[in-house]
């Protein structure tokens, strides 16, 4: 790539991913290729029942199995003497904490929860070793609804939870809200379930752990999104090592979508069973291990409900929502259907009056996290479904009601009723171009002569607004955060002028070593060639927090920015030292420093580099090298926004959704790399039309997994999808260096209400108003008869 | 996803493969392995030893002779899809073997495991029971042969003996006047058919039908012949309104509900397929 990626015309130029020839080459390295001398397997005897209650274990047999090196329960992990613990990281007022322990000790809680862990000399005999520990088990009922699971009578999840309510939330004024709606002209009213879905990252989970028992160092090689978040959690709550003595490294990880952000109890398992055997101990998880233990997401019951006047101008909203926690609290699973989701009930409207309130409900299933959108997916489908419902019963066209209602250009900042302050934003230029690429007036005539020849037609839009980049740190922990949301960048120049850059952010397919490649190649002025980026060990870098919930360029990018230009300040000092010139004299352009006016006596980036580590000649009072560091706290949230439109036919005869078009156009600020942001968006939509139309977590009556395996559960093919028209406009985001957002939620926060709404739009013929999700071929054709 | 401890035969002639069968009653037959190592992997079935009949020569081929189409047992779905004898002979064979899974399975199913198998849902059943397909198979007490129509006897349970193995399956080579289709409504996770619809017409130089046969893949618990709503064809002049009064009345016994579709649903698509398929297979007739 030579030639086309020099200096600052790097930043917004679709620079092909160098990580990709590595990846599709299959030499990339992830946790399940590494070998270690010594290595020995791990397994996890899972629980076959929702609930019940463990009379006893008997690993006799599988203890004599040739091979097998040891066979524990929870009984060993205390007599161990290690916390032992599976944490909440997220605190909410007044919620019941029930305790999660590395594996159950005398109740198992759903499908999948952790029994009993072989240790053996090869992945068979460990496997083979599961089929010969017998439980006793006492079956008790389960329950998997979350709104059922709160009816007086229930099967309890925890004692200690009455109707099993993790926690009682709510936001926004109901009383105002209440008065709202008591002087509407028109009311929306809608009864939504958001579907559970499980995430299916492309690698399964995986540990590799190896305790050094001399020195007391435990390597902890791991699937993860934020390898210090891993490190503090199996420091404090799991293994009780003190935490300089825990090093997580993240090698190649295969997606994540959330997935890999939670601490598990099985990679702290991992550890901890290298810690009993004194062996390196891989762990790895089967796909329907993957299915049984990945944290789950979305799963609400939801009843909304908007008001307006009799102009069709919104004037109130309320939500009431069940949402799942499942059978444990995850690590930040609590913030999901609250901050990340009640905050964002206002949409792109201008709503004087909301209130949403939630409970947080445990059900026997697997826990319920973050994935990919957490809770702003399921907020943006009840504002925008019942937005349509809002044109439909007030007679307004889509568009217009919500042209009608968008937060005007010159309102931002933008207090909503709901604690966020939208910085920027122009949501009708987002709607204005996404109407005219469709040809919205020309696809009304269009729909109209179909429907005469009995064909279905529907259009559906998803003007969305989202939050990511959680930020500031002072503020999330105001709200219940036990983490930090800032992020650290080191950006060392080597003395040839060779550039190294450690983020504490961590990439899972995202495009870091790239992107931010490009970030440091314009601010610095060198070869975009010249500079590696390093990330995913807490060995090597300074404290991070990850990458999740679109953050990395917003945090982590803005934390290179800022220690880039710390570089470029320092380096100024010396320059001007050594061209015996003022600072403020100098220019600084593709990476020479010069006196303004004399391009021609310049020193280039690398050449002072070498000076600052021969350390020969520096200004007074200026440290040898080149390097910065920084640990960057955002001021906001950023705020991406965008309409995504969806066109869809119905088959008359079977009821199949046929997604004919899909086209977004999508506001994230500046843009790093096209391509890759374009690639995003791609991801995002094809996820969140699985979930509108194919995918589906489906629990029995006694809280068993139906949909356990890729034969039963279906994630989207390729071949499902249009080709997608994707578009931007660019609002910079004001308060960040780079004036980015993110981009990595938006398509799977936006699509769900675009296909659904396009669903609605082309079944009104029939007096459709909602279908929930999956819109399945069956659902459709029930309504249509 | 490891398997059990199993031993593994890899026998060279159809009678060392039926002995070992014989010798070993909790063996099970290896061919393509998309069925059978799935199961293996997820510990749904642990047989003591697999006898891996993939490289017997004598089941590898396609044969055509005296108006006879013959495919041995372990012919891949990408051949069947793909050859000319096939498509030529027995073009609904051809058409729902291309339909199955994606390009990685049918270069590994074969035909003998698809139809010994017996899953339901899967595309060949059908095909071969609309074109009254003759399977032959070998036993330890000799060679015999059984028709479509009485091989498929449940749930993926079929006539064979467990010291049996299909060998050979074989068709009568279309005549003239005669069109055939394969239509599928899969399930977007499996690819399996929620309904797949095979039919055969036949038609005089007049145009009036002179013979059809509609079977379904995926609606109840075996591949199944709607035979009262193809006789109601043989006579009429094939018009779309023929085919529709024919499949209007249509009611597939012991149709299947699952989490999947309704047994309701999959009547419904069983009616709108199979009168799809009859309309191209007399386009093609």
């Amino acid at each position: 790539m030579a030639g086309e990626s020099n200096g600052a015309g790097v930043f917004g130029s679709s620079i092909r991913r160098r990580e990709d020839p590595e990846l599709i080459t299959g030499q990339a390295k992830y946790t399940d290729d590494l070998q270690l001398s010594g290595m020995v397997y791990c397994t996890i005897l899972r629980s076959d029942y929702a609930h019940a209650k463990i009379n006893g274990v008997d690993a006799s047999e599988a203890e004599a199995l040739d091979g097998v090196i040891a066979v524990y329960t929870a009984k060993d992990i205390e007599a161990s003497g290690v916390p032992g613990g599976i944490p909440v990281g997220w605190l909410l007022p007044d919620m019941k904490i029930p305790e999660h322990y590395m594996l159950a000790k005398d109740t198992t809680r759903y499908v999948g929860d952790g029994v009993a862990i072989v240790v053996a000399e090869d992945q068979y005999t460990a496997h083979d070793a599961l089929d010969l520990i017998y439980v006793d088990y006492d079956p008790r009922d389960g329950v998997a609804d979350p709104k059922k699971a709160t009816e007086d009578g229930a099967p309890l999840v925890h004692d200690e939870a009455p109707n099993n309510i993790a926690f009682d939330w709510e936001i926004g004024d109901k009383e105002q809200t209440d008065a709202a709606f008591a002087n509407a002209a028109h009311v929306a009213s809608l009864d939504i379930v958001n579907n559970r879905l499980i995430p299916n990252a492309m690698e399964p989970r995986a540990a590799l752990a190896d305790y050094n028992s001399i020195t007391g160092e435990l390597t902890l090689y791991m699937t993860t999104q934020n390898p210090h978040i891993h490190r503090l959690l199996m420091s404090l709550a799991s293994l009780g090592l003190p935490e300089h003595k825990i090093r997580v490294i993240a090698p190649e990880v295969g997606g994540g979508f959330g997935s890999k952000i939670h601490h598990y109890a099985d990679e702290a398992i991992a550890a901890w069973a290298s810690m009993q055997v004194g062996r390196p101990v891989k762990w790895t998880a089967t796909r329907t291990e993957t299915y049984l233990t990945d944290a789950h997401g979305r799963d609400h019951v939801t009843h909304g409900e908007l008001a307006m006047d009799a102009d069709g101008r919104f004037i109130g909203l309320r939500v009431d929502t069940y949402a799942a926690m499942g059978a444990y609290l995850s690590t930040f699973a609590p913030a999901v259907p609250t901050y990340l989701y009640g905050t964002l009930m206002s949409g792109e409207y201008d709503l004087p009056a909301i209130h949403c309130h939630v409970y947080g409900v445990f059900t026997h299933t697997v826990p319920v996290d973050a994935y990919r959108g957490a809770g702003r997916p399921e907020a943006t489908f009840i504002v925008e479904r019942l937005v349509d419902e809002a044109a439909r019963v007030s007679g307004i066209d889509p568009a217009e009601i919500r042209r009608r209602n968008f937060v005007s250009p010159d309102a931002f900042p933008y207090q909503t009723q709901v604690a966020l302050e939208y910085d920027s934003g122009n949501y009708e230029g987002a709607l204005d171009k996404a109407l005219e690429a469709i040809g919205y007036d020309d696809f009304r005539k269009e729909q109209a002569a179909a429907r005469e020849e009995g064909k279905f037609l529907g259009i559906g839009l998803s003007t969305y607004i989202e939050a990511c980049g959680l930020a500031p740190s002072a503020v999330v922990g105001s709200l219940g955060a036990q983490a930090g949301q800032w992020e650290s960048a080191v950006v060392r120049v080597h003395a040839t002028g060779k550039v190294t850059v450690y983020s504490g952010c961590s990439g899972h397919g995202q495009g870091h070593e790239t992107t931010f490649a490009q970030i440091v190649a314009s601010a610095l002025g060198v070869p975009y060639e010249d500079i590696d980026v390093i990330e995913g060990d807490s060995g090597v870098m300074p404290h991070g927090w990850g990458t999740y919930g679109s953050r990395s360029a917003a945090t982590g990018g803005s934390a290179i920015a800022s220690a880039a230009e710390k570089v470029v300040d320092k380096a100024r000092t010396i320059a001007a030292h050594l061209l015996e010139a003022a600072e403020e004299d100098l220019a600084f352009e593709d990476g020479n420093f010069f006196v303004k006016g004399s391009p021609d006596q310049a020193q280039s980036l690398p050449d002072v580099a070498l000076q600052a580590y021969l350390a020969h000649n520096l200004p007074k009072g200026i440290e040898p090298a080149l390097e910065a560091t920084s640990f960057y706290d955002p001021a906001n949230f950023v705020f991406p926004f965008g309409t995504h439109v969806a066109v869809v036919e119905i088959c008359a005869s079977t009821g199949q959704v046929d997604l004919k078009r899909y086209l977004a156009v999508d506001d994230v600020g500046n843009v790093i790399n096209p391509m890759i942001v374009d690639g995003q968006v791609h991801g995002g939509i094809a996820q969140g039309v699985g979930q509108s139309l194919y995918e589906t977590a489906v629990y029995d009556d006694g809280a068993n997994l139906l949909s356990g395996t890729m034969l039963d559960y279906a994630v989207p093919k390729a071949h499902f999808l249009p080709s997608f028209e994707t578009d931007r406009t660019v609002t910079p985001c004001p308060h960040n260096p780079l004036g980015v957002k993110g981009v990595g939620e938006a398509g799977t926060i936006a699509s769900p209400a675009a296909v659904v709404n396009a669903v609605v739009d082309a079944l009104s013929p029939f007096g459709v108003n909602h279908i929930d999700m999956p819109v399945t071929s069956e659902k459709v054709w029930n309504a249509m008869n | 996803m490891y398997p059990s401890k199993f031993d593994y035969h890899r026998p060279s002639s159809v009678q060392e493969a039926v002995q070992i069968l014989a010798d070993n009653p909790d063996a099970k037959v290896l061919a393509g392995g998309h069925s059978l190592i799935p199961v293996m992997k997820l510990r749904l079935a642990a047989p003591a030893a697999l006898v891996d009949i993939g490289r017997i020569d004598a089941l590898q081929s396609i044969s055509r002779s005296n108006g006879s189409l013959r495919i041995g047992a372990c012919v891949t779905y990408n051949e069947i899809a793909n050859s000319a004898d096939v498509q030529a002979a027995a073009p609904l064979l051809a058409e729902a073997a291309g339909q199955i899974g994606d390009r990685q399975v049918r270069y590994r199913g074969t035909i003998g495991g698809n139809l010994s198998h017996a899953d339901p849902a899967s595309d060949l059943p059908a095909a071969a029971l609309a074109l009254g397909a003759t399977l032959h198979v070998a036993g330890s007490g000799g060679s015999r042969s059984v028709s479509a129509s009485d091989f498929f006897v449940d749930l993926m349970m079929t006539a064979l003996q467990a010291d049996e193995i299909l060998t050979e399956v074989e068709i009568t080579a279309a005549g003239a006047g005669t069109g055939s289709a394969y239509v599928k409504f899969e399930h977007p996770a499996s690819g399996y058919a929620l309904c797949g619809a095979a039919a055969v017409v036949t038609r005089d130089a007049g145009g009036s039908c002179t013979g059809a046969s509609l079977c379904f893949n995926g609606v109840s618990a075996t591949a199944v012949s709607a035979a009262d709503a193809a006789s109601s064809l043989v006579g009429s002049d094939l018009s779309d309104g023929a085919i529709d009064s024919a499949v209007s009345g249509m009611s597939i016994p012991d149709a299947t509900g699952d989490m999947f579709a309704s047994a309701g649903y999959r009547q419904e698509l069983a009616r709108t397929l199979g009168a799809q398929a009859l309309r191209t297979a007399r386009d093609r007739a």
